[in-house]
């Protein structure tokens, strides 16, 4: 199972390194997010400061339903979907690669986007290492739910409309978590910041133990 | 099954009416919130089926289609049935609670706990039955929408404490607390008793007739295309029609061409409106196909025929 779920990470970013789809849409996307964040709360250095955490983490939730998106896109055409079926990969390997090609994604587009939200809106993070649990926490929640959803949706002629519809309501924990636990982190407040793990890391084991059960059905559901 | 469907409306119907009767005017006002308590007897029954009643029985079902051995269409379509008004009992959940906090609270909604983690519910119920209209093969369509509410049902515990833990306001339970009906007394306690049961007897008979309605769906999708072939064939054959094949297109031709002319004449000597009656018939010809050529023959020969 771990060596089809490398197998299957490594395919679904060998494709993603050669198109560049996350690179220049995904990415470019989120940056402009913050900054239309920013147009919206308008130029007070304080208000910016206090808002940076949420929009942050708005900005990744969006993303991330693009990235799912992406991450099911390339294996609807020219029957890829049952070439992974036909090669007799665990289903529970095929998610979980899956899970970890978006979450690479995801990370890489979190180191940019803090840099954006350092730069743009001022925000100084006393406690980073609070911060990365919680984005390491929240990035494997999010990529695991995303994919059980985008698994869910795939082979949909409406999936582009249904996917958010179904997946945002499910993520808004770790919207909370997350960003509650960047303000703590942002302003110091460590144990608040770390009672908000405890939401972030049952969501992340928990979608990852659906996704595992629930991956195969849904694989032979899509076609 | 009718019978018995009967006796439940019948019974949920008479419950409602004697909780509206008790509710409005048989019991007293409350100390401090006055008449808006009569929402009371409403407010925490419709929110008890909505989350736990119809939302238990979804999951519930849903895991029994999901479960190899218990898998038959009955568990797929009582989880649609219950979802769907689970999502209904839900909105109402929030419409009576946003009237009865605007004047206790003093505001329509609050980021309150229970507010937010009722509302993203309706929101994943609504992802539900968003899913369910998609078109797809019926077992598919089943499967894809029993992980769907699974994955749902996972995150609904989660919301839960997130938001506890994110701010709260909502008063405690009145009855689910430790010292059993503490807070309600008398003709109060009774009414809301009763008001739980209406609502579960309404919702018994709903969720019945939800998922009569589904079975009947599912009998008439295979038949769907031969009943609206059947509807077009009738419709090609207008009852007084003298003579079936040509007439409609004769008819069609004759009425075009009258009404063409008359706007001609209005339209007055101006050169362009003159040519309009000429592209009306020749449409309408196009249309009446192989009768182009005694359409041609002008306008005044259908009447003759019609008469």
């Amino acid at each position: 199972m771990w060596r089809d779920a490398l197998l299957v990470a490594g395919k679904d970013l060998r494709i993603e390194a050669r198109s560049r789809v996350a690179l220049w849409q995904v990415l470019p996307f989120a940056l402009l997010a913050i900054v239309l964040f920013a147009f919206a709360l308008g130029p007070a250095p304080e208000a910016l400061r206090q808002a940076a955490p949420a929009v942050f983490w708005l900005a990744v939730l969006f993303s991330t339903v693009l990235a799912v998106q992406r991450s099911f896109a390339i294996e609807s055409g020219e029957g890829t979907r049952d070439g992974l079926r036909l090669s007799g990969i665990d289903p529970a390997g095929v998610f979980l690669g899956k899970v970890a090609a978006v979450a690479v994604q995801l990370v890489a587009l979190q180191v940019v986007l803090w840099v954006g939200v350092t730069v743009l809106f001022g925000l100084k993070i006393h406690a980073p290492w609070l911060a990365l649990v919680a984005s390491a926490l929240a990035t494997v929640g999010l990529a695991a739910a995303g994919v059980v959803y985008g698994a869910l949706s795939a082979g949909l002629r409406v999936r582009e409309t249904l996917l958010p519809m179904l997946v945002l309501p499910v993520l808004a924990p770790v919207l909370l978590a997350g960003s509650r636990a960047w303000m703590a982190a942002a302003g110091g407040a460590v144990p608040a910041g770390v009672s908000w793990l405890r939401i972030l890391a049952p969501f992340a084991v928990v979608y990852l133990a659906v996704g595992m059960i629930a991956y195969g059905p849904l694989q032979e559901a899509a076609t | 099954m009718r019978r018995w469907l009967a006796v439940v409306g019948l019974a949920g119907l008479a419950a409602t009416a004697a909780t509206v009767w008790l509710g409005l005017w048989v019991t007293p006002p409350d100390a401090t919130l006055g008449d808006t308590v009569r929402l009371l007897y409403l407010h925490p029954a419709i929110a008890f089926v909505a989350l736990y009643v119809a939302g238990g029985l979804a999951a519930g079902s849903s895991i029994l289609y999901l479960w190899p051995r218990t898998r038959s269409p009955f568990w797929d379509r009582l989880a649609a049935s219950s979802v769907e008004l689970a999502a209904l009992f839900c909105a109402l959940t929030l419409v009576t609670g946003s009237l009865w906090g605007r004047p206790t609270w003093g505001v329509w909604w609050t980021w309150d706990a229970r507010l937010t983690s009722t509302a993203l519910l309706l929101v994943l119920l609504v992802g539900y039955l968003a899913l369910r209209r998609v078109p797809a093969d019926p077992e598919v369509r089943a499967r894809r929408c029993a992980v769907a509410a699974l994955v749902a049902a996972v995150d609904v515990p989660i919301v839960h404490f997130s938001v506890v833990w994110w701010q709260t306001l909502h008063q405690g339970g009145t009855i689910l607390n430790p010292e059993l009906q503490a807070h309600v007394h008398g003709s109060m306690a009774w009414t809301l008793l009763l008001g739980f049961v209406a609502i579960l007897l309404d919702f018994v008979w709903l969720v019945t007739v939800r998922y009569r309605l589904e079975v009947l769906r599912d009998q008439a999708g295979g038949t769907e295309l031969e009943i609206s072939l059947a509807e077009r064939h009738a419709e090609g054959t207008p009852a007084g029609a003298p003579s079936a094949p040509t007439a409609p297109g004769a008819l069609a031709v004759a009425s075009s061409g009258l009404d063409a002319k008359p706007a001609a004449t209005r339209a007055g000597p101006a050169p362009v409106p003159a040519v309009a009656p000429v592209p009306a018939v020749a449409a309408a010809g196009g249309a009446g196909g192989p009768q182009t050529e005694r359409s041609g023959a002008g306008p005044g020969h259908a009447p003759d025929r019609d008469r």
